[in-house]
């Protein structure tokens, strides 16, 4: 299991990543892994406000819909384009060609709910 | 849960596995089922399909039986012919799909794992004394070798006992024969789930994992690219050939007309549920089967089919999807549905609903991908 070390995670799978203002996200390695060959993205538009915990999207892999859920509140403010013709850059590079949305965070303090990498690889490890 | 004898190997090869008719089958391996189906059109795909089941007929009343309940005609089949025929209750509702072999003194029906049951008490319900039904999936192994170079395979590790030729390169499609391969005796027919050419093969079970290996190593030695396939892929491919899955675009609540099969209907013979479909024909389907391409989702099995507006807002409920998924080959998001037969030609635009939003779709000519052998 590949896990990026700056960035920290959800539960279910998304990770977050700061970057300066901003937090980057998408799902873990360990998510694409368990879903196999992600064929469709589904990204919110930009602009949109979300709360932490909210859908913003939905992955479609082969045999599955699965919702994405915001890992911290905030206001989308660019969505990953380039998954729109090629969903599989997700299963080869989650955590840099694979982002799915960034945004900026409208309560920067839920980033310490978050599980931090050590967690989240322990986390994932259970299943 | 019942397992194959491959289970242990599928695990092994790290395949996700899952339930599939009552079986722990693989549904991907770590290829991943996208470049699991492409490999299959490109070279050759393996697939462990044990969990099918295979019935032989045999008596006096056989080949009577056999025509009664088929749907398709099949008195007309010379040893070693293998025929598609859908097995249809009184209702006309399909019970099943069979592939019908013809050989010298007996017939085979290979039939769906998840039928099989519900199948042979409908053929005993329907035996007549002068015929033997006899359920020989336990003991009888089934795997598919499909793709562009299947064959090419098959004629280098086969050597032919008997049947429609000297080599399986030259039994025509739709036909089957008795092989060698490494001193395992294999039933093969040219026939397949997948679109392209290649074949079924039946031997005993006890030689599954040595033949599987046969299969991945002679393929390797001739530079022959040859993987294991699993489910996902199989349902992919069989999906954009335009052929059916029971459960789906054929069930005991779809008649054959509605799904596009009166050409798997023998309407000069007799066959148990032909007035129904003859009903059917009089009356016109309520429903029609059809392709929809969509874009900006992934339609699936029970989202709604809706007529959209000339603003392209969604409108009245007009059918309901079947089938639906990302079609590796043609590259489309693409369902099998039912509607009303007002929506069923080709070009008609109309929306499936994809995660509360309608979608827009364009009803499009099947199958998405011609199967190699037709065209």
């Amino acid at each position: 299991m590949n896990i990026d070390k700056n960035a920290r995670y959800r539960t279910s799978h998304e990770f977050a990543r700061k970057e300066g203002a901003e937090i980057v996200a998408g799902i873990s390695d360990h998510a694409q892994e368990s879903l196999g060959d992600i064929v469709f993205v589904e990204l919110p538009a930009v602009g949109k406000t979300l709360k932490q915990g909210e859908a913003f999207g939905v992955v479609e892999s082969v045999k599955a819909a699965s919702d994405l859920y915001m890992p911290m509140s905030g206001k989308i403010t660019a969505v990953n384009g380039d998954l729109e013709g090629d969903p599989a850059l997700v299963n080869k590079d989650c955590y840099n060609k694979g982002w799915m949305i960034r945004f900026t965070p409208t309560n920067p303090s839920e980033w310490d709910g978050l599980l931090d990498a050590a967690a989240y690889e322990k986390e994932a490890g259970k299943e | 849960m019942n397992s194959t004898h491959l289970h242990d190997w599928h695990v092994a090869a790290g395949a996700k596995m899952a339930p599939f008719a009552g079986y722990d089958m693989p549904i991907s391996y770590p290829t991943g089922a996208v470049e699991e189906h492409l490999i299959t059109r490109r070279s050759v795909g393996l697939f462990d399909i044990d969990h099918m089941g295979q019935v032989e007929v045999t008596g006096p009343g056989a080949d009577a039986f056999v025509s009664k309940i088929a749907s398709a005609v099949v008195l007309d089949m010379k040893d070693w012919d293998a025929r598609y025929s859908l097995l249809l209750a009184d209702d006309g509702g399909v019970i099943d799909d069979l592939f019908i072999y013809r050989m010298p003194g007996k017939w085979w029906i290979v039939v769906n794992a998840s039928n099989r049951a519900t199948d042979v008490a409908w053929f005993n319900k329907h035996a007549t004394s002068d015929v033997k039904i006899k359920d020989i999936s336990d003991e009888t192994y089934m795997i598919a070798v499909q793709g562009p170079k299947a064959i090419e395979l098959m004629d280098i590790v086969s050597k032919v006992k008997r049947g429609g030729g000297s080599k399986v390169s030259e039994f025509p499609r739709f036909t089957s024969g008795e092989v060698d391969i490494s001193g395992i005796p294999v039933l093969f027919g040219r026939t397949g789930y997948t679109g392209e050419d290649g074949g079924e093969l039946f031997f005993p079970a006890k030689d599954a994992e040595k033949l599987w290996k046969l299969f991945l190593s002679e393929g390797e030695k001739h530079g022959i690219e040859t993987k294991a396939i699993g489910l996902a892929a199989r349902d992919s491919l069989r999906f954009e050939a335009g052929m059916p899955l029971h459960g789906h675009e054929i069930s005991p609540s779809i008649n054959p007309i509605e799904a596009g099969f009166k050409w798997a209907c023998g309407l000069d013979k007799d066959f148990v549920g032909k007035a129904a479909v003859e009903k059917v024909i009089a009356e016109g389907a309520k429903r029609k089967l059809v392709g929809i391409e969509i874009t900006g989702g992934v339609p699936r099995e029970g989202y709604d089919v809706v007529a959209l507006g000339a603003d392209g807002s969604a409108g009245a409920k007009i059918g309901t999807v079947a089938a639906g998924m990302f079609c590796p080959t043609v590259k489309k998001y693409a369902a099998n549905a039912f509607v009303e037969p007002g929506y069923a030609k080709v070009g008609t635009k109309l929306g499936i609903v994809v995660h509360g939003k309608a979608k827009e779709g364009v009803v499009v000519k099947r199958p998405l991908y011609i199967p190699a052998y037709r065209r």
